[in-house]
């Protein structure tokens, strides 16, 4: 892979994310070929076959993008602030907040279940801001901050398993949230979604080079003339509106923020500029790949992309990093 | 003209690190801080570059507070290179120089030409115009040091602060470190402020010497003036013969024991 320049490397990501697009949206059980989609798409309006890629497939395939993009996003970020390659998501409590309203509410008011993506969101934007109060101590150091992310996610699990414990009954209609997963997904998600990442990415292309010289260190970062703290307070915030976005429409699918920032940094290496790009498209084409596969494989039956994520990703992340040993980029060189 | 501090006391939460310092920096100048371990060196050379913030007293930049000046302008007159740094290990020697153009880049932050033709003369002045495509990580200790010194270049600031740039490097790297710096200074007219634990290199490399202890100055001057026996017994508690280099005039010593 070291052979491939970055930008090559970009152009090869791009093509496959235009080739995991078609390939979500032709897999079901009507299969169509990229051309008949597009043709599809364009002049017919009264087909079953419009109601099926227009209604169904193309939501689900572009949410499944979004939340891709959202959350590798998130992690990269997450990861170049705190300096920490364990950092993600759910290390700034998104994953807890959004878990904890989201059961608050299918448990104990399930009749205002569609409050689930805005009250999960609320709630991870709260557990960030929690988490953030907690490590502050005259400036924010990333170890305090993840380990009161750490402890914060122990307290709202807590709460989540004291929930499905006093009401079992109640139980059923919840795991699809904890494991996250698309199904039912429709055009009121990708509204939901949307506006986060367009603004995130948008963001970000302006911002590499102050991630970049955050990975630094403090003292360095301040002597190039940026402010530490406000700089890291945005960047933790935008994870979070990202990350938070995307786990109240789809649940609590964590793993993505953490791997595929790494499967980019271990491809197109840890420079912010390419690592940029090099994530949201891996995260994008990753997550429509996974979540074809979810519900093709075992169909009519839908396994949540969640649990899909895991098992494929695992061994994916686990491979690459056998064979760059000695050479990850997250590793920090003390001169 | 210059950098100027005024009883200054600065501290972590309850702990008080420098308890007053007053110190003068000339444009032009290479000052040298020593002092035994946790005298306080490296908190009054973070003070003087604006990473902390002082309990009492100002840093002063030709006469203006230092807390008045914001990040990026202040970046663009005193560059610093702390004792630690972390890089990631992939990154290219000339992409770690063109993050010294931070404070100088507008929005979206592009290199322009102007930009480029700063790290390309920075590189040069280093010795490292053909290590610019080389990994961070295969650069020996000096190297990866001068490249560090390469991107503060980039900042084009008039004052160089250097928080104990030798640390860990063999004697042959500490001297091409040192050299670099003496250079600088006399080419570019750069000011460097720099903590030094080796008191014989701050002999030969200093115009000026500042002596630290329990958080106080307790003497300053040129060389042949501080490094004398009575200091280094009474600060540094060791008994030593002091001699004149006649090469570098400057002064020497030779250990002989703890008091």
């Amino acid at each position: 892979m070291k052979c491939l320049n970055k930008n090559s490397m970009l152009i090869i990501l791009i093509l496959i994310i235009i080739a995991s697009f078609f390939i979500s949206m032709g897999n079901g059980a009507v299969k169509m070929s990229p051309l008949k989609i597009i043709n599809t798409l364009l002049y017919e309006r009264d087909t079953s076959n419009f109601q099926i890629i227009w209604n169904v497939r193309l939501p689900r395939t572009i949410v499944a993008l979004l939340v891709g993009i959202n959350l590798s996003l998130a992690g990269a970020i997450l990861q170049g602030v705190m300096r920490n390659p364990l950092a993600s998501p759910s290390i700034i409590g998104v994953s807890a907040g959004a878990g904890l309203t989201a059961l608050i509410i299918l448990i104990i008011f399930p009749n205002y279940y569609f409050l689930v993506p805005i009250g999960a969101f609320i709630g991870a934007l709260l557990a960030t801001l929690l988490i953030y109060f907690l490590a502050w101590n005259a400036g924010i150091m990333p170890t305090r901050l993840i380990l009161a992310g750490v402890a914060v996610s122990s307290l709202f699990g807590a709460g989540n398993n004291a929930l499905m414990t006093f009401y079992p009954d109640r139980v059923s209609g919840v795991i699809s949230f904890m494991v996250g997963g698309l199904s039912a997904i429709n055009w009121q998600d990708v509204r939901m979604i949307g506006p986060y990442t367009l603004v995130g990415v948008f963001l970000l292309f302006f911002l590499p080079n102050e991630l970049n010289i955050l990975t630094l260190g403090d003292e360095v970062a301040k002597g190039l003339g940026i402010n530490v703290e406000i700089s890291r307070f945005r960047f933790i915030i935008l994870a979070s509106l990202l990350a938070g976005s995307a786990v109240s429409v789809v649940g609590l699918l964590g793993f993505v923020g953490l791997i595929v920032p790494h499967i980019a940094r271990i491809i197109i290496g840890s420079d912010y500029k390419y690592l940029i790009p090099g994530t949201l498209l891996m995260g994008g084409s990753m997550l429509m790949i996974f979540d074809t596969i979810a519900r093709t494989l075992f169909s009519p039956t839908e396994i949540p992309v969640g649990i899909i994520m895991s098992i494929l990703g695992a061994p994916f992340f686990l491979y690459l990093l056998r064979k760059r040993r000695g050479s990850h980029g997250t590793r920090s060189k003390r001169t | 003209m210059g950098l100027e501090a005024r009883e200054l006391k600065i501290g972590y939460g309850e702990k008080v690190a420098i308890k007053n310092a007053s110190l003068k920096i000339d444009y032009g100048e290479i000052v040298s801080i020593i002092g035994p371990n946790g005298s306080g060196k490296s908190t009054l050379i973070k003070a003087l570059s604006g990473y902390l913030k002082p309990k009492k007293g100002e840093v002063l930049l030709d006469g203006c507070n230092i807390k008045g000046i914001g990040g990026r302008d202040l970046a663009k007159k005193i560059a610093v290179l702390p004792q630690f740094k972390s890089s990631p290990d992939d990154i290219s020697v000339e992409t770690l120089v063109s993050y010294g153009r931070h404070p100088h880049l507008g929005f979206g932050k592009r290199l322009m030409k102007e930009d480029l033709d700063i790290m390309e003369w920075a590189l040069e002045k280093t010795g490292l115009i053909d290590f610019k495509d080389r990994n961070i990580l295969t650069l020996s200790g000096g190297e990866a040091q001068r490249a560090w010194i390469a991107m503060a270049l980039t900042q084009k600031a008039s004052i160089l602060m250097l928080d104990e740039p030798n640390t860990y490097l063999d004697i042959s790297y500490q001297m091409e470190v040192l050299e670099l710096v003496k250079d600088l200074n006399q080419s570019l007219d750069l000011t460097v402020v720099m903590v030094l634990h080796d008191l014989n290199q701050a002999a030969r490399y200093s115009d000026k010497i500042y002596v630290l202890m329990d958080g106080m100055i307790c003497k300053y001057g040129k060389p042949k003036n501080v490094i004398q026996s009575d200091l280094l017994r009474d600060v540094f508690r060791i008994e030593a013969d002091v001699f004149e280099d006649s090469v570098n005039s400057c002064p020497y010593f030779i250990p002989n024991k703890i008091v």
